[in-house]
C-alpha cells in the first residue's frame, strides 16, 4: 500500500491508499480476451461438481441464470430471496427492454458499436473489459430466452422484432410488449424451477441473509432469517454468490420494490469486500410526481412520452392557475429553450436536474410544487387524439388510474425518481469481490454501467452474469481455491451467528417512540435534497453531519414491536434501514470526494459555461473502491484507475 | 392536510398458521388519491404508536407486476376494479365506507399471519413441469424457427400471468385451473414448447390435484377478478391438451413412432 499524491481539485475527507487493485483483465486484444480467458480458466470434472455447494442470494435475473445454470451444470445450489417466491424478485418490473448486438435490422449494429455505446453512454466510467464482454454473450442471451419459451415481439414473417431505445441510433432492443423484464425472469424461473425439481437446486423463498461468514479469509455461508419463524440459520458452501439487486431504496422514495434493501452487499461490505462507486445513482425523469405524505413508492413510465409531450412550467414563481389558465406566452418550455437541437429529448439526466432546477425556483406544479408538466395537446392538435392514444395509450391509463387525471384533457405532471444503483460491490473481471470466494452479479455489483446505464442494459447485465460469465468463473475458482473441510460449528459461524442475533435482540429492546419508516422516510429526504439530482460539497458536507445524528437516534429511537420468532415486517424493515444509515454516509463521502460530474453524478462545482457536466478525467478516471475499517474509524478509498485503449474519452453536447 | 375520507375497516387478524383467527375493527382517515395499500399503511403507522401489532401483509413492487399483493376486499379479489390490489386507489371507496379485508381463502394457500398467505403451492406447480427443458448454452440462433405473429402473441396473452392468485382466492372450488392452463398455452402456443407439451399437461394437472386444488365448473369467477384478464380459453385449451395426452399416454410415444 502507498499513499497516493493528492490530486488538484476536490476535497478529500479521508486517508487515500492505493492498494494494488487486481482487475484480472486478461490482456491482449480486447475481441480475444474473454476466449482466452475462457480457455486459461480451471474446470471442474463434471462428475466433481457435485462435491461443491454455492450459495445463491437473490433470485432475480442474475440469481436466478446463475442458480439454474449452476444446477443444470451439476453443482450443488441453495438459493435464498425474501419474496414468497422467486418469480417475483424485481427485475420483473423492467418495462423497455433488453440489448443485443444481434444486428437482425442490418442496421450497421455489431458487438463492437454496443461495447462503444455503453462505454461512451456510461461516461468513461466503467472498464472496456467488462463492457467488450457483455456486448458479446448478448447475442448468446437471445437465443438462449428464445429457447426457454421467452414470448417475444415478432414480426408478421415470425422473426424477432426489434426497436430503437433510448437514443440509441441502431434497433437492437428486444422486447415482450411493455412487460420484457416479466417475461425473461419467468424464462429464468422456470429453469431454475426445473432444477428445483431435479434437486440440484435448494430453494429457501421468504429468507433473508442477514450476514456473510468469512472463514479463513474466504467466503463460505451465509447467516439467514426464515421470514415465516424468525429462525435464524447457518448455511455452508464452498463460495458465495450475491445477487440482491441496487440499493434506490436508500432513498426511500424509488421505482424499486418495496423489499429491495441493501443488507446482503452492505453485511459483505463490512466483511471486506470493496464498495464500487456508491455515489453512482441513475435518476429517471419521467415518473408520476409524490401526491402526498403517505406516499410509499414512485412509479415510473416509458420516457418515450417525451416524444411527443412538450415539459413546460409557468414562467413565474408561484403561479397557482391552472394548466389551461396559463396563456402561451406566460409558459416556459425550458428544455425547448436551453437546447435547441435536443430539446425534450435530452438524456435521462439533464432531462431531470432542469426539473429539479425549475422547482428550486419556486416554479414546480402540483401539489408540493414538485412537478413539471407534459403537455400532449400540441401534439394531438396536430396528430388526433387516436394517434396518441395508439402511440400511449397504456401509459395514459395508468397515469390516469394513479392520479384520476384525464393528459388528453390536462398535462401530465411528471416528476424525476431514483430508478437505478450503477454503483455496487466491486468486482474484477471474474464477478469475484475483494473476498476470494464471494462473487457478485446483477445490480449489485458495480461493473459494467460507468456512471451512467442506457436503456435496456440492466436485463443485458443480468442475464450475461448469471448465465454466461458466472458459470465459467466460479468453476475457475473452485477448481483452485484451497478449501478447508469446515462445518456449521466453526467459530466464524458461532460469531456471525451472534452478532446477527445480538443486532435483532437491540432493535427490540429499544421499544422508542417512532416508527422505522418516520426515520427511512427521512433518512430518504436528506439524501434527496443533498446526494439526489444535483451534489454540491456544502450540502453532502450537511448530509455527513446530518445522517449520523439521525442514525444515532433511531439506535434511541425506534419503536419495532413484537418478537423475533414470528412474521415481524416492522423487525425486517428495521434491519434494513440500520444499513441503509451506513450506506447513505458512503454515498455522500463517495459523491463528496468525486468532485467532478459525470453521467448522473452532477457536481454543481463541475460544469461548463453553460451549466452542463464537466467531467475531470485528469484527476477522477478511476472506480472508487472503498474499504470498510471499523464503525468509528473513517472508510478507505482505494482506487482502480481506468483504462482506455479502445473508446476515447469526449465531452457529451446536447445543444 | 385533511385526509377527507372516514373509514371503518374489519380486517382479518390471525397470529401464525395453527392459530384460529378474528375479525378486528379499525378507523382510518384516508385520501382518495392514496393505494388501498398506503391506506393499509397508514393504518400501520397508527398501530405501532399505539402499541398495537401492526397488520401483516404481502406487497413489494406496488405497480401491478410482482404478483406479491393480493387481498379479498368485500370480499372480492383485489376489489372493485379488476386490478391489482396495490393499483386500487381509494378514491373506488365513499367516505364512511366499511370495508372487510381477508387474507386469500383457499386450502393450498394456507395463512401465515393476517393477510399474509403461503403461495408455495404456485411454485410447486410450475416445478412439476411448467418448463421448456433447455440448459444454458445448448440454444439454437434465435431466428432460426420463425414463430407465426399470432401464436406469439395468444403466447404473451397468457405469459402476462403475474401468479397473484387471485383466480383461485375467487373460485369457489379453489381451482388453479386459470394459473396452471396459462402456463400450459403460454408454452403449447410455442414450436419450442411442442416436446414436452404432452408430458408437461399431465404433470401439472396431477400436481395441482395433489396440491388440493380443485376442479374447475366454469364458473368464470377466476377470469373475471384476473388483474392481467387471462382468458378463460387457456383453461379450455389446457383440456383438450389433456386429453390428447391421456388418449396418447402422454403423446411422446405416438410422436416417436409416427417417424419411422
Amino acid at each position: 500500500m502507498t499513499v497516493e499524491t493528492q490530486p488538484k481539485t476536490g476535497v478529500r475527507p479521508t486517508t487515500e491508499y492505493r492498494v494494488s487493485l487486481d482487475s484480472k483483465t486478461p490482456a491482449g486484444p480486447i475481441e480475444q480476451r474473454w476466449d482466452k480467458h475462457k480457455f486459461d480458466m480451471k474446470l471442474v470434472n463434471p462428475a466433481n461438481r457435485r462435491k461443491y455447494t454455492v450459495i445463491v442470494v437473490g433470485s432475480g435475473l442474475a440469481g436466478g441464470a446463475a442458480a439454474a445454470t449452476l444446477g443444470e451444470q451439476g453443482y450443488n445450489v441453495k438459493c435464498f430471496c425474501y419474496q414468497d417466491s422467486p418469480r417475483r424478485a424485481h427485475s420483473i418490473a423492467a418495462q423497455g427492454g433488453i440489448n443485443a448486438a444481434k444486428n437482425y435490422r442490418n442496421d450497421g449494429d455489431s458487438i463492437y458499436r454496443l461495447f462503444y455505446d455503453t462505454v461512451k453512454g456510461g461516461d468513461f466510467r466503467a472498464r472496456e473489459s467488462n463492457v467488450y464482454r457483455l456486448a458479446q454473450v448478448s447475442v448468446n442471451i437471445i437465443d438462449q430466452c428464445v429457447a426457454q419459451g421467452v414470448p417475444f415481439a415478432r414480426e408478421y414473417g415470425g422473426l424477432l422484432d426489434n426497436r430503437s431505445f433510448g437514443g440509441a441510433q441502431v434497433s437492437r432492443t428486444f422486447y415482450a410488449r411493455g412487460q420484457t423484464g416479466q417475461q425473461l425472469l419467468l424464462g429464468a424461473y422456470q429453469a431454475l424451477s426445473r432444477q428445483i425439481a431435479a434437486g440440484k437446486v435448494a430453494m429457501f423463498p421468504r429468507n433473508e441473509m442477514l450476514d456473510l461468514v468469512v472463514i479463513n479469509g474466504r467466503a463460505r455461508g451465509i447467516i439467514t432469517r426464515d421470514m415465516t419463524t424468525g429462525k435464524i440459520e447457518r448455511h455452508l458452501g464452498d463460495a458465495v454468490v450475491l445477487a440482491t439487486g441496487g440499493y434506490g431504496n436508500v432513498f426511500y422514495l424509488s421505482t424499486n420494490a418495496k423489499g429491495c434493501n441493501t443488507t446482503a452487499i452492505w453485511r459483505a461490505h463490512r466483511k471486506g469486500a470493496f464498495f464500487g462507486n456508491p455515489c453512482f445513482t441513475q435518476i429517471h425523469p419521467t415518473c408520476i410526481p409524490v401526491h402526498g405524505d403517505y406516499q410509499s413508492k414512485l412509479t415510473l413510465m416509458s420516457e418515450s412520452l417525451r416524444n411527443d409531450g412538450r415539459i413546460w412550467v409557468p414562467k413565474n414563481p408561484g403561479d397557482s392557475r391552472s394548466a389551461d389558465k396559463i396563456p402561451e406566452d406566460e409558459r416556459d418550455y425550458f428544455l425547448e429553450r436551453k437546447y435547441p437541437s435536443f430539446g425534450n429529448l435530452v438524456p435521462r439526466d439533464v432531462a431531470s436536474r432542469n426539473a429539479k432546477t425549475v422547482c428550486d425556483e419556486g416554479r414546480g406544479v402540483g401539489p408540493g410544487g414538485l412537478g413539471v408538466y407534459l403537455d400532449f395537446a400540441d401534439s394531438i392538435k396536430r396528430l388526433g387524439r387516436k394517434t396518441i392514444e395508439e402511440r400511449y395509450g397504456n401509459l395514459f391509463d395508468m397515469y390516469a388510474r394513479i392520479t384520476a387525471e384525464d393528459p388528453y384533457k390536462q398535462p401530465m405532471r411528471i416528476y424525476p425518481a431514483i430508478h437505478y444503483t450503477m454503483g455496487g460491490l466491486w468486482v474484477d473481471y471474474n464477478l469475484q469481490s475483494t473476498i476470494p470466494g464471494l462473487f457478485v452479479a446483477g445490480e449489485a455489483n458495480f461493473s459494467d454501467h460507468g456512471a451512467n446505464r442506457l436503456g435496456a442494459s440492466a436485463l443485458m447485465q443480468g442475464l450475461a452474469d448469471g448465465y454466461f460469465v458466472l458459470p465459467y468463473t466460479l468453476a475457475d475458482y473452485l477448481a483452485q481455491a484451497p478449501l478447508d473441510k469446515v462445518s456449521t460449528d466453526h467459530e466464524s459461524f458461532r460469531e456471525t451467528e451472534s452478532d446477527v442475533t445480538g443486532r435483532i435482540q437491540h432493535l427490540l429492546s429499544i421499544k422508542g417512540k417512532r416508527t422505522v419508516d418516520s426515520f427511512h422516510r427521512e433518512l430518504g429526504q436528506i439524501m434527496w435534497d443533498e446526494c439526489g439530482m444535483a451534489r454540491n460539497e456544502q450540502g453532502l458536507k450537511k448530509a455527513l453531519q446530518r445522517i449520523p445524528e439521525l442514525k444515532a437516534e433511531y439506535w434511541e429511537n425506534v419503536c419495532v414491536l413484537g418478537a423475533n420468532e414470528e412474521v415481524n415486517q416492522s423487525l425486517e424493515k428495521a434491519g434494513r434501514v440500520a444499513d441503509f444509515f451506513e450506506l447513505a454516509e458512503l454515498m455522500c463521502l463517495d459523491a463528496l470526494q468525486r468532485s467532478e460530474s459525470c453521467g448522473g453524478h452532477f457536481r454543481e462545482e463541475s460544469q461548463t459555461p453553460e451549466g452542463e457536466a464537466q467531467r475531470d478525467d485528469a484527476n477522477f478516471s478511476y472506480v472508487a473502491a472503498w474499504e470498510f475499517s471499523g464503525d468509528t474509524s473513517k472508510p478507505i478509498l482505494n482506487k482502480e484507475p481506468l483504462n482506455f485503449e479502445y473508446v476515447h474519452p469526449t465531452q457529451r453536447s446536447y445543444k | 392536510m385533511g385526509m377527507g375520507m372516514k373509514l371503518t375497516l374489519r380486517v382479518w387478524r390471525q397470529k401464525n398458521r395453527m392459530s384460529p383467527g378474528r375479525f378486528a375493527t379499525y378507523n382510518v382517515d384516508a385520501s382518495p388519491d392514496m393505494s388501498f395499500l398506503e391506506m393499509l399503511d397508514v393504518l400501520n403507522e397508527d398501530l405501532i404508536m399505539k402499541g398495537e401489532d401492526p397488520v401483516a401483509f404481502d406487497h413489494d413492487c406496488r405497480e401491478g407486476i410482482c404478483g406479491t399483493c393480493g387481498l379479498m376486499i368485500n370480499g372480492v379479489a383485489h376489489g372493485p376494479e379488476q386490478t391489482t390490489t396495490c393499483q386500487l386507489h381509494m378514491r373506488s371507496f365513499k367516505d364512511g365506507d366499511e370495508i372487510t379485508i381477508e387474507p386469500w381463502r383457499a386450502k393450498p394457500f394456507p395463512v401465515l399471519k393476517d393477510l399474509m398467505v403461503d403461495r408455495g403451492s404456485f411454485d410447486r406447480v410450475i416445478q412439476s413441469g411448467g418448463y421448456i427443458s433447455v440448459s444454458t448454452g445448448s440454444a439454437p440462433e434465435a431466428n432460426a424457427t420463425p414463430v407465426p405473429k399470432d401464436f406469439a402473441d395468444k403466447s404473451m396473452d397468457a405469459a402476462a400471468c403475474i401468479g397473484c392468485g387471485a383466480c383461485v382466492a375467487a373460485c369457489p372450488n379453489a381451482s388453479a385451473m386459470l394459473f396452471g392452463g396459462a402456463k400450459i398455452a403460454h408454452l403449447g402456443f410455442l414450436p419450442q414448447g411442442q416436446a414436452e407439451r404432452s408430458q408437461r399437461v399431465l404433470k401439472m394437472v396431477e400436481k395441482m390435484d395433489e396440491e388440493g386444488f380443485g376442479s374447475c365448473t366454469n364458473i368464470g369467477e377466476c377470469s373475471a377478478v384476473c388483474p392481467k384478464e387471462i382468458s378463460l380459453d387457456v383453461i379450455a385449451r389446457m383440456n383438450r391438451d389433456l386429453i390428447w395426452a391421456s388418449l396418447t399416454k402422454g403423446g411422446e410415444k405416438e410422436r416417436s413412432s409416427g417417424g419411422g
